[in-house]
């Protein structure tokens, strides 16, 4: 038994340094100061003065960042009426072909989607004279339509878990179907739709396919100018990138991790 | 499920609120609930695959959009002309390429799953018996990769693995190899790729699977004179199975059309169906033939990975 478990601990700690190895250099080789990656030169705060610097960088960012909350937001509204409808409406024919279509986009690879949208925007340019040219709007509507079929998931999951006596209740005091579901489904459902939403804005602000696919000159996301960056070869400045991102998701998740460990000691308390 | 009274009494549905909308006539608002998302799918997504699959019947063309209209119509002329074009899937299959491009992203793929599993097994099983408090950490610590960005962690490793890199460096000086080891722009590459983005996909149901597991019986298998191995083999993998099933969909799936990874770390010799598509488009503008390649993905790799999805949907709610 003893030894067993000792094999089990090597073998995972092994896996947690492969998990954390390449991110953890990315971190420290951010602060070299000499371009040669490989070469350690000095601690040296250079890069993030370069980055900054960098207006298409910032500029790509700053895209990236309004894309991705308007698209985030949009995925939301969309993808919790999808996830309600599944999972509160009773079968019909259209429900099926609802259901269908939304787990769709789950499986599909990305070429492939952000081809078919591409194509899509360009025979309605043609036939409608919209949306003219491609850029911003095109991105975030291909964005959504990946993005909500997520929080459909999440959302539909989160309601066939949820103790349905609340909303009866609600129901047989003679709740109106919007007000139950504004005042009781929703506010049920909220940590679902706020993990839906911080998803979508994690992948939208990630994506690299689907935007090279839909966007139009002179609208480059982060994703694809980090892509084109590093395409030559390593970059000190996408190191610098890389680290504040890592401190960013970091200070999150911790932040995270210790809302819910004081929740969980309300709930102990109060038990 | 724990509802005290049955369901039973709404016939055809998963949920006793059903009658929410039995006892509603058809409003405005749940009307617009249903067709706004619908409308979106249909007009965002299922019409899309109609189009590629139009156009990959026409010619390739030098104009804007670069390929041919199907539908030739003069009213003065009175005629309807329709032409579609099979040269592109003809092609397809005769050009030995695109063949070997689908089957080496089905093995790539395939063996790259094969290898999440085997890292990712052990790490969801430690997880899963360690004591709750570390287990939250070591959670978050598992998810922490997967919240940051895709691109920046595939590019983490060109760091490591190119000539001059991180690694070689480091054999180098240990002395271990006396030349640097060619591992950028290889398979090799390509396959430690994407184990290392998707290995949380692999955790995550292995330990919720692992997390369900009665220990006793291990004990009881123990105490009747099974080897740990046996035991493993018996009764851990087979209890697993939900989630391995699970987390090899959740790899396989985005690994095999993939495009960044084998345009990061992998040669020019790494096929990738994903990749290809993307040069025939990006490349060559050949707008018809990478929409043959996509009609032809969508029908060998997506539908059936849809249909194994469904038809297990369907077990696990039997």
């Amino acid at each position: 038994m003893k030894r067993r478990s000792l094999f089990l601990n090597t073998t995972a700690t092994m896996g947690f340094i492969f998990l954390y190895a390449p991110m953890i250099a990315l971190v420290v080789y951010s602060f070299n100061k000499s371009k040669l990656v490989t070469v350690w030169g000095g601690w040296s705060l250079k890069w993030y003065g370069e980055l900054f610097r960098n207006d298409q960088i910032i500029d790509a960012a700053l895209l990236s960042f309004k894309i991705a909350f308007i698209s985030a937001s949009v995925a939301v509204v969309l993808g919790t009426m999808a996830g309600f409808v599944l999972s509160r409406f009773r079968r019909f024919r259209g429900k099926m072909l609802l259901a269908g279509w939304i787990s769709a986009p789950l499986v599909m690879p990305e070429v492939i989607t952000g081809l078919s949208l591409l194509l899509l925007f360009v025979a309605m340019e043609g036939a409608f004279g919209w949306p003219s040219g491609r850029g911003t709007s095109t991105i975030i509507i291909a964005h959504v339509t990946f993005c909500m079929a997520y929080v459909a998931v999440i959302v539909q999951s989160r309601l066939s878990q949820l103790d349905e006596t609340l909303e009866e209740a609600a129901m047989d005091l003679g709740a109106k179907p919007s007000s139950l579901f504004f005042l009781v489904t929703l506010p049920l459902i909220m940590p679902a739709v706020i993990s839906g939403w911080l998803l979508s804005f994690t992948m939208s602000l990630d994506d690299l396919v689907i935007a090279s696919f839909v966007s139009g000159p002179g609208n480059s996301t982060l994703p694809m100018v980090i892509f084109s960056k590093v395409r030559l070869g390593v970059s000190p400045e996408v190191n610098a990138l890389a680290t504040l991102m890592i401190a960013v998701v970091a200070i999150g998740v911790i932040g995270a991790m210790y809302q819910m460990r004081r929740q969980a000691k309300l709930i102990e308390k109060q038990t | 499920m724990s509802t005290p009274t049955g369901s039973a009494w709404v016939e055809g549905s998963g949920s006793r609120l059903a009658k929410y909308n039995l006892l509603n006539r058809i409003s405005w608002g749940r009307f617009s609930v249903v067709a706004v998302p619908m409308l979106w799918l249909a007009v965002f997504f299922f019409i899309p695959f109609l189009v590629v699959f139009k156009i990959s019947l026409s010619e390739t063309a030098i104009a804007v959009p670069p390929y041919t209209a199907l539908l030739d119509w003069n009213v003065d002329e009175a005629f309807i002309n329709l032409k579609l074009n099979l040269g592109n899937y003809l092609f397809l299959f005769e050009d030995s390429f695109y063949i070997d491009a689908y089957l080496s992203s089905i093995k790539i793929a395939s063996i790259s799953t094969v290898l999440t599993l085997l890292i990712a097994f052990p790490i969801a099983y430690m997880i899963a018996r360690s004591k709750p408090t570390t287990r939250a950490l070591l959670l978050s610590l598992v998810i922490l990769p997967f919240w940051t960005s895709f691109l920046l962690r595939v590019y983490a490793w060109m760091g490591f693995l190119k000539k001059n890199g991180l690694i070689n460096e480091f054999l180098l000086g240990a002395g271990i190899i006396d030349q640097p080891l060619i591992m950028l722009q290889t398979d090799f590459a390509v396959y430690v790729g994407i184990v290392y983005t998707y290995l949380p996909f692999m955790v995550l149901p292995l330990y919720s699977a692992l997390e369900k597991m009665d220990i006793t019986l291990l004990e009881a298998a123990e105490d009747l004179g099974s080897r740990p191995a046996t035991s493993f083999f018996l009764i851990t993998v087979p209890l697993a199975m939900p989630g391995i099933i699970a987390g090899c969909m959740l790899v396989f799936i985005p690994a095999v059309g993939e495009f960044v990874i084998p345009a990061l770390l992998g040669g020019s010799d790494t096929l990738m169906i994903g990749r290809v598509l993307w040069d025939e488009f990006f490349l060559n503008r050949d707008w018809p033939m990478a929409s043959a390649v996509a009609v032809v993905m969508l029908i060998v790799l997506v539908l059936p990975i849809m249909f194994i999805r469904n038809s297990q949907g369907k077990e696990e709610t039997v």
